[in-house]
């Protein structure tokens, strides 16, 4: 009930307050009030039931993806 | 995005978390417990394998996250009157069509003539509305604080558009109230939860704090990727090994340690909390959200006061042990045997998100 659908935004507007969103080639029309940052084209979102319930922090994913690796090379675990 | 589905990242990752999770059981001198509370987690642990393999080391046991299958057999049976009413058309997410109730189905009802519609996203309940002036759409409000805000808006919408023939019958959940009542439980033994994500987008870090606190017990806010899993499992066995416990975000692209206002803040302008009944738990005080007076109009509990026969959960059906983390799903009598996804008893073997579902289909 709670999955999200994570998109790249490309189609915007702003005043209407809706984007379309493209996650793994489908492309789909969420509503975005909720969001409380800017949103731009190219930006990441993630929708749930219609509607865009953030906006996805891309440096935090790679900071994320970062750590992980280095603790998957690293043998000192903690 | 797509790095976090990326099957190597979690290839080079999981060897290191099992070879963390045996030392640190090896340490404790008995395997882990860590619980999801969302079932969204369940299924990405029992799709990706890590149940299975994380086993020798600790149980990833399911609680009660899962908001159709949390639903009170009284509130589906209420459902299911409803949806037999003349001129009504029940929209709702299609999870909740084939949920048992005492003696019927939304599915049932559909076959013998009822107007049962699917939605993906609640706007649609609105064309639906917007299509059939002379009918009575009402959509059964169902979820926890992720889904909330999207019913907001769109009763905002509703009365934007003027619709007089929209309702919501609300029997949303929020989270916190039941993990209180879980952590009050004295034989629950969990050294860790895998907090859900979306919920703690909308609420923000804080009001999980409780766990750690007051209870002592670690958690981590986590995605639903393969990856992001795995990646709270590594914090709370971090924990664990340190002898902390804190309640911390995992989650960090999308979560903010006060959630997202702007969505509370919409929750707020049409619902109220409520005391509100759980399978298997029973009432906990405040964790419904009821529409609030202002907006009674838009309240299908309101506008169609019926009078559901009593209630009773099916023979046998352990659902209610399941949603509390008393059994695993293969602890129920009935499970695999007379209770298939195919020929469910219980709601936790319907919904896609339920446990007993999910250990059905990937075990």
């Amino acid at each position: 009930m709670c999955l999200g659908i994570p998109g790249k935004v490309v189609e915007l507007n702003t005043k209407e307050q809706w984007a379309v969103i493209d996650c793994l080639g489908v492309r789909t029309k969420v509503y975005t009030p909720l969001v409380m940052e800017q949103i731009a084209l190219g930006d990441f979102l993630m929708a749930h039931a219609g509607y865009a319930i953030g906006k996805i922090d891309v440096d935090e994913a790679k900071e994320t993806l970062k750590l992980l690796e280095e603790i998957s090379r690293n043998d000192c675990l903690f | 995005m797509i790095a976090f589905s990326d099957a190597h990242l979690g290839r080079i990752f999981l060897p290191k978390l099992i070879d963390l999770a045996h030392k640190t059981t090896d340490r404790l001198g008995r395997p882990l417990i860590l619980m999801e509370v969302c079932g969204t987690h369940t299924v990405a642990i029992s799709r990706s394998g890590l149940r299975s393999l994380l086993a020798d080391h600790m149980e990833l046991r399911s609680g009660p996250g899962c908001p159709v299958c949390v639903s009170d057999q009284s509130d589906i049976d209420r459902i299911i009157a409803l949806a037999r009413l003349p001129g009504v058309i029940m929209a709702t997410f299609g999870d909740m069509v084939r949920v048992p109730g005492t003696e019927s189905s939304l599915e049932k009802e559909r076959a013998l003539g009822a107007r049962v519609e699917i939605c993906y996203s609640p706007r649609e309940a609105l064309s639906l509305a917007r299509d059939n002036p002379k009918n009575e759409v009402i959509f059964v409000g169902v979820g926890f604080e992720t889904t909330m805000p999207a019913i907001a808006l769109t009763i905002a919408e509703a009365q934007k558009l003027g619709l007089n023939n929209f309702t919501v019958l609300s029997i949303h959940k929020r989270v916190p109230p039941a993990m209180k009542v879980l952590l009050d439980d004295p034989e629950l033994r969990v050294d860790g939860f895998i907090l859900p994500g979306h919920v703690c987008t909308i609420t923000g870090r804080r009001v999980f704090d409780f766990i750690s606190s007051e209870h002592h017990i670690p958690a981590v806010i986590a995605g639903f990727e393969p990856t992001d899993v795995m990646q709270a499992i590594y914090l709370l066995l971090q924990q664990i090994t340190r002898r902390e416990a804190k309640t911390t975000i995992g989650y960090t692209r999308l979560v903010h340690e006060e959630g997202n206002e702007k969505a509370r803040m919409f929750i707020d302008e049409f619902f109220e909390p409520v005391d509100a009944p759980w399978r298997g738990f029973g009432s906990i005080p405040e964790s419904g959200m009821a529409l609030r007076t202002i907006h009674q109009r838009f309240d299908a509990a309101s506008r169609f006061p019926i009078e559901a026969p009593p209630s009773s959960p099916p023979e046998g059906c352990a659902c209610g042990e399941v949603l509390r983390g008393k059994f695993k799903p293969p602890d129920c009598p009935l499970f695999g045997e007379v209770c298939t996804p195919s020929t469910p008893v219980g709601p936790c073997m319907v919904s896609s998100e339920g446990a007993c579902a999910a250990y059905y289909q990937y075990a």
